[in-house]
């Protein structure tokens, strides 16, 4: 019910995301995302094939944050649903991370940073 | 009413969530509107089966949904397990959060803020949880 794709380019990471994160499977986003972020300083998340979010995931997303800033990481959330870029927003979460809609606008953030 | 029985596993929850989307559809949420509610289901299903009922898969969850055709659905999840003291329960702040990199905490904040109404009760050894959710119906 989720599915994790790793591709790396140009030093830079993207993790693909697609499917349902719910608090069954946010371990697998969890563990994904702490691998990211032990190799890599330049990482796109995909989420445009994600149909579904609970707070198992979006905790997940925030438990990063701290490392994200205090290790200087760049990490970018790209191509979200409008029905799940609405779960970031109920609780503020869409402010505490960096979204575009497409992958190039995530691109030119993650290049200008 | 459209009534769902299940173990507390935490692979049931995408079977309680099929189960919602289904009851809302009959009952006439835009799929839009149905999202958030299935998700507010989901968060108290899953806190239910984690934390009241320890993953144990010989508890029970019963959910209940019922129109009551004024606009108004009323979702009722019923588990035998360690009731869940609402009344303590002090909304966590998200800076908090992010600063012990907790996981959790997050779930009852949607529910409040997605549902016209979160109770909890307890009678005996059964523990209920009504949500309540105004809409505007499509038919």
């Amino acid at each position: 019910m989720i599915d994790i794709k790793t591709n790396t380019e140009n030093g830079m990471l993207e993790l693909a995301i697609s499917g349902e994160v719910d608090a069954s499977s946010s371990i697998h986003l969890d563990n994904a995302l702490n691998e990211a972020l032990s190799v890599h300083k330049k990482i796109l998340v995909d989420l445009s094939g994600l149909d579904y979010i609970s707070s198992a995931g979006l905790g997940v997303f925030m438990s990063y944050l701290q490392q994200l800033e205090k290790e200087n990481i760049q990490l970018v959330v790209f191509g979200m649903k409008e029905k799940v870029f609405e779960v970031f927003q109920i609780l503020g979460l869409d402010q505490l991370l960096t979204i575009t809609d497409t992958k190039v606008a995530a691109l030119v953030k993650i290049e200008n940073a | 009413m459209h009534k769902f029985k299940t173990s507390c596993k935490r692979e049931k929850l995408r079977e309680i969530r099929e189960f919602i989307s289904n009851a809302l559809k009959e009952i006439g949420f835009s799929e839009n509107e149905a999202h958030k509610v299935i998700l507010a289901v989901d968060e108290v299903c899953a806190n239910l089966i984690i934390h009241s009922n320890k993953c144990n898969p010989t508890e029970n969850l019963e959910i209940y949904v019922e129109d009551n055709k004024q606009g108004v659905v009323t979702f009722d999840i019923v588990d035998y397990g360690i009731g869940f003291n609402y009344s303590n329960y002090k909304e966590p702040n998200l800076e908090e959060i992010v600063r012990k990199r907790k996981k959790g905490g997050l779930g009852i904040m949607l529910v409040k803020s997605i549902m016209d109404s979160v109770e909890f009760s307890q009678e005996k050894n059964k523990n209920v949880c009504r949500l309540m959710k105004k809409f505007q119906c499509k038919k």
